[in-house]
């Protein structure tokens, strides 16, 4: 499997950017500022190599002061060599805000370098020491006697802490060697292979008694397949343990540590719901029909997945949701559906409601009193999964795959809550934070919308029903409940004839933009009545849409339809069903007339046609011909 | 792949290596026209090649690679073996 850092965003464009970043006459917090986002794509060893250059080559002279920046000094010691490990670990420090400084010792010299009071390691006087000893050093020095290994490790351990007070990490072995046996190579003596194994597993108890940190390389090769972290031939020719292509996500590993120790790992894990944790909209589908638990693949993944959060959870995670949806309809499945693992206690906060996500993980950040920067965003949704990363750069916002089955791990190798050890404190700490979280009055908003929206390059394509898109279309008029404002069901059949009749207006309407296409995510009927008004009969949107402006575009869209068939008003209808609250004020919102509302809650609404000025939007409309699928 | 292509995507390996966007490779370009171009940044020329273009170089073919000339050769060589 081919190492990347996944989680991050892709890196279209990014070369250029640091060809700009390079070129430009901003300060140095602009420049550092532009460092540490480039930092934060899925950028594999050769660009990790490239930006570790330009921030050198920027910040030649040390960091400037003004830039407030944490500064780290780390010792690289070890047997083979590790210099081209030392950008990796550097822009992994840069990904997390921190400037590295890395000394890399002459190989092979670690143990006199430490001994010796004179040496350039003692100059150097490191925060942080990480023995980095390849395998074959490990195997040989000791002619495979796992406690003489240790006892020379104790004491390299024991001579870092004395002299410079630091924090000490060891590299784990790496199983490089071949098997001599096979399957049950453990039954043999002398085995190099087994030495590996058995020493990483007696290394992890002696580093707990010395409180030593371990970085697991072994664990991580096992993820990727140890041909991709190790290559015999380069070791051959170079002596490099670690490939080069690893070396981005090595650094990543390590810097993990050294961030985690500094209170830098993440506290919360904020959740979407829809498509996040179950299959489909609870809104439109309905407890009945989300998909989740047994019965199909993808809702075993989805339950696979909340045990994984709830696991987190129990391991001193903070939980909270951050959803597009009415609460009560948010809240159901939490309540009374049989398969959820989560329930609502498991969460902190818990937020449903129809404003952007932005604004509402500032307000989840505020009632947990904890950072925004300690905040992991989790949706399968790329608009809002671009619209937090604009608008709060802080918070960690994982590209999530589109399999469920893959969500855990994506976070898992993301790292967002490495920790390096685990206390009562940890276990009571959900709860705790449940406790504390209330609610609170929302704050203004300062999220960029209009900003967000142009950069989306949204085009909105129509056409009126059609054979192609005919299955669609029925299927979004008998199962949206939330964007609907009169819930009228048809079938094929009727929706057929309304394509034939030549007083009705039908829109399909799909919706692009640069993460992809939509598809058709909004239909519009309306129908000619006796006294020459055109009717809205049907109006319905999918929620995964909402404020993006094509409620705009579409009655732009409608007006346009009524012009050109010499109409003077539009009368709009809004039939209450108990799950369509959020359009109840629509037509007022648009700029429609009231002219009454029944007993049971039906309003009607007028639009006068020649006062109507086209709403403006960021959306490029366009009509297409044919082709609904 | 034709030599042509070759060229152009090794061209930008050397770029991002050794951070020069001014280089332009001819057959005989090596380490001695290349400032940066030490047995250090060689391990990440060849580690960065096989990346780009998604090949292996072996052992013994890796002591040939002394110059830009090599380099073409050798991976021309292997898009052709690799077709075969």
């Amino acid at each position: 499997m081919k190492i990347e850092l996944a989680w991050l965003p892709e890196s279209q464009g990014w070369d250029d950017a640091l060809e700009g970043v390079r070129d430009n006459n901003n300060s140095d917090i602009e420049k550092w500022n532009a460092l540490v986002s480039l930092a934060n794509f899925n950028i594999n060893f050769i660009q990790t190599g490239k930006l570790d250059r330009s921030a050198q080559r920027i910040f030649s002279d040390g960091l400037p002061g003004t830039l407030e920046v944490k500064s780290i000094r780390l010792a690289l010691l070890g047997s083979s060599t590790l210099r081209h490990l030392v950008p990796g670990i550097r822009v992994a420090g840069l990904r997390r805000g921190m400037w590295i400084e890395v000394y890399e010792a002459e190989y092979g010299q670690y143990r006199q370098e430490l001994i010796d009071p004179d040496s350039e390691l003692h100059t150097f006087h490191p925060d942080c020491v990480c023995i980095a000893l390849d395998a074959y050093h490990l195997a040989e020095a000791s002619d495979l006697d796992i406690k003489l290994t240790l006892a020379m490790l104790r004491e390299c351990w024991r001579m870092a802490k004395q002299a410079f007070g630091c924090t000490v990490i060891q590299q784990t072995a790496l199983p490089v060697f071949p098997d001599l046996m096979g399957n049950n190579e453990h039954r043999l003596p002398d085995s190099p292979k087994t030495f590996v194994c058995q020493f990483n597993i007696a290394l992890e108890a002696a580093a707990d008694q010395e409180e030593v940190h371990l970085l697991a390389v072994d664990q991580h090769a096992a993820v990727h397949g140890i041909q991709e972290w190790h290559d015999a031939a380069l070791w051959h020719r170079a002596k490099h343990e670690i490939h080069p292509r690893a070396s981005h996500l090595y650094g990543d590993q390590l810097v993990r540590i050294l961030a985690a120790q500094r209170g830098r790992s993440y506290k919360c894990l904020v959740l979407d719901l829809d498509n996040t944790i179950w299959g489909g909209v609870i809104g439109d589908d309905g407890l009945q029909n989300i998909v989740l638990g047994h019965g199909s693949a993808a809702g075993e993944a989805y339950v696979a997945f909340q045990r994984y959060v709830q696991r987190l959870s129990k391991r001193g995670i903070i939980l909270a949701v951050c959803t597009k949806n009415d609460e009560d309809s948010a809240l159901s499945p939490f309540e009374k559906h049989p398969e959820m693992v989560l329930r609502r206690n498991d969460i902190a906060c818990f937020v449903a409601n129809w404003q952007d996500k932005a604004l509402n993980l500032r307000h989840i950040a505020k009632a947990l009193n904890i950072g925004i920067d300690s905040l992991v965003f989790v949706d399968d949704n790329p608009f809002e999964r671009n619209l937090v990363r604009r608008e709060l750069p802080q918070v960690a916002v994982p590209e999530l795959p589109q399999d469920p089955a893959l969500y855990a791990a994506c976070i898992s190798e993301a790292g967002y809550f490495e920790g390096l050890s685990f206390t009562d404190e940890d276990r009571d700490r959900s709860f705790q934070y449940q406790a504390k979280a209330h609610r609170e009055s929302f704050l203004q908003t300062t999220t960029d919308m209009a900003g967000y929206l142009e950069g989306l390059k949204m085009e909105l394509s129509w056409t009126p029903f059609d054979q192609v898109g005919l299955r669609r279309i029925v299927q979004l008029i008998n199962k949206t409940n939330q964007f609907n404002l009169t819930t009228r069901r048809y079938t094929e059949a009727q929706v057929a004839a309304l394509m034939e009749d030549r007083k009705v207006l039908t829109y399909q309407m799909r919706l692009k933009d640069r993460f992809g296409d939509n598809g058709i995510i909004a239909i519009l009927i309306a129908k000619l009545n006796a006294e020459g008004e055109l009717v809205v009969d049907t109006w319905l949107m999918s929620c995964r849409v909402l404020g993006r402006q094509v409620e705009e575009s579409s009655l732009n869209l409608l007006v346009e339809g009524a012009k050109s068939l010499g109409v003077p008003r539009i009368i709009g209808e809004f039939v209450p069903t108990g799950r369509n609250k959020m359009v109840e004020a629509l037509y007022r919102n648009l700029g429609f007339c009231h002219l009454n509302t029944a007993t049971d809650g039906r309003s009607t609404w007028s639009l006068d046609v020649k006062l109507y000025l086209a709403k403006e939007t960021k959306i490029r409309v366009l009509e297409f011909a044919g082709a609904g699928s | 792949m034709q030599e042509a292509e070759i060229y152009k995507k090794l061209t930008a390996v050397f770029h991002d290596i050794f951070d020069d966007g001014s280089i332009v490779l001819q057959p005989g370009t090596n380490a001695s026209n290349i400032e940066g171009w030490d047995s250090m940044n060689h391990i990440g020329l060849i580690a960065a090649t096989e990346a780009v273009f998604g090949v292996k170089f072996y052992t013994n073919e890796v002591e040939s690679l002394t110059d830009v000339g090599n380099f073409v050769c050798l991976i021309k060589e292997k898009f052709s073996s690799s077709q075969m």
